[in-house]
């Protein structure tokens, strides 16, 4: 049995300068209230790991339109043009990492692995400044795991001890994340009590949450 | 018909019974309507979702259930929800039958360029280059001149996505393979000639035998 605490008492827990892993696709399965609570509170000079930065007001977008990403590793910003035009003046660093691969790094940093050896990005610029290593013949990239100070996922629901279950394509980067950071802070949208979700359907267990948020407001 | 749907029509040719697919946003994303209706395969959408349907109707959408393109679709009966790295694993991990996506260029050696324009767009590359390194075939989909520039060009100037040989290039005035021996010229569509693809080719396309009259699903 764990307390559900509120999102802006859950973004007093994270200092400036953190680095975020937050969940989410297309702002899709994206802590929207933490998010919100991060901006409430003022924070900045954040790094932040995700899918995408979403579109301008909208999930991680908020963040970026206040200014409050310093640095964004991130597969795609196609549909955030405040963030391409905070790149290119140099405001924000962001690192382009092939979706698959980084997913992969943060599972690697969420499950102790040193890294992951991936063809993608092989003859690309990814390929800058990275190992090469030869397996049975086939080169793969050496890609380095990522973790967090925090991470911050969304769920459809959570139990009384924290197990998560999610939905269709909010799952995302969500239960990956639960592993790879130093602190785990989940906002699902209901909580119910312990049994109601079986074990079979949950997705990421209780023992990978340190703080819940409570549920939405009704 | 525009230039567009004559090549999502020919690209739903390409789609398999029984296998899985995964679309490209944009063009590529038009193949599932011309393909027949009982037609057994699975759609994935890389962020999440194997089994992608329609559009909802209209007030009818589930918010947690989009395309990668972030709009609204549905779950056929048998679909199954995954998360990022199940997604990326059924990609890499070859279990993906085939991939259609858009393209900025395509070479001689049939490597695709098709994620960013240095100085000019960089949207990142998203899922594209797992899905052009993992996929079984990779379907390249585009209009065949980008306003009269040449696309399927000697060597990529842009930054490629993969090195590797995409299977196969289908543009509204023809359809092309990439072999070993270089791009080899299979289909012409009724209202070109094979020297109006010569012309609007700048990478050497192969002409062994003369090549058979597009057809369209």
């Amino acid at each position: 049995m764990r307390e559900a605490i509120s999102a802006a008492a859950a973004a007093e827990l994270i200092p400036d300068g953190s680095t975020l892993l937050i969940g989410g696709f297309m702002g899709v399965g994206s802590p929207l209230r933490m998010i919100d609570a991060l901006i409430e509170a003022g924070r900045k000079d954040l790094t932040v790991v995700a899918n995408d930065t979403a579109m301008p007001g909208r999930a991680i977008g908020k963040l970026v339109s206040v200014g409050a990403i310093r640095k964004a590793i991130v597969s795609h910003i196609g549909l955030n043009p405040e963030t391409q035009a905070q790149m290119i003046s140099g405001e924000m660093e962001v690192e382009l990492v092939p979706q698959g691969t980084l997913v992969e790094r943060i599972r690697a940093g969420g499950v102790g692995l040193g890294g992951v050896l991936t063809a993608t990005g092989i003859g690309t610029p990814v390929e800058e400044g990275k190992q090469k290593v030869e397996v049975n013949g086939k080169s793969y990239l050496l890609e380095l795991p990522i973790k967090g100070d925090f991470a911050l996922l969304a769920a459809n629901r959570a139990d009384y001890v924290g197990n998560l279950e999610f939905s269709l394509t909010a799952h995302n980067f969500n239960p990956v994340m639960a592993l790879a950071a130093e602190t785990v802070i989940a906002e699902p949208t209901s909580i119910v009590p312990i049994g109601v979700i079986p074990p079979d359907a949950v997705k990421t267990p209780g023992v990978l949450i340190d703080h819940l948020i409570e549920r939405a407001p009704v | 018909m525009n230039p567009k749907e004559r090549i999502a029509r020919r690209v739903a040719l390409e789609v398999q019974p029984g296998s899985l697919v995964n679309l490209g946003i944009g063009l590529p994303s038009m193949v599932a309507n011309y393909l027949p209706e009982h037609v057994d395969v699975f759609f994935q959408a890389e962020n999440g979702v194997i089994g992608l349907g329609a559009r909802p109707p209209e007030g009818m959408e589930d918010p947690n259930l989009t395309d990668a393109g972030g709009g609204f679709v549905t779950a056929v009966p048998g679909a199954a929800s995954i998360d990022s790295a199940m997604s990326f694993g059924i990609i890499r991990g070859g279990h993906l039958d085939m991939t259609v996506l858009g393209g900025l260029q395509v070479d001689q050696r049939g490597y695709l360029a098709n994620w960013m324009v240095p100085g000019k767009m960089v949207p990142g590359m998203g899922g594209a280059m797992d899905l052009v390194a993992g996929a079984k075939r990779v379907v390249v989909a585009m209009v065949h001149t980008a306003k009269g520039t040449p696309k399927i060009v000697p060597e990529c100037a842009l930054p490629l996505t993969a090195e590797r040989r995409v299977s196969l290039i289908v543009t509204e005035m023809a359809v092309i393979e990439p072999t070993e021996k270089g791009l080899v010229l299979r289909e012409v569509a009724s209202d070109s000639s094979v020297d109006d693809v010569l012309a609007a080719t700048s990478a050497e396309l192969i002409v062994d035998e003369p090549p058979a009259e597009m057809t369209l699903a």
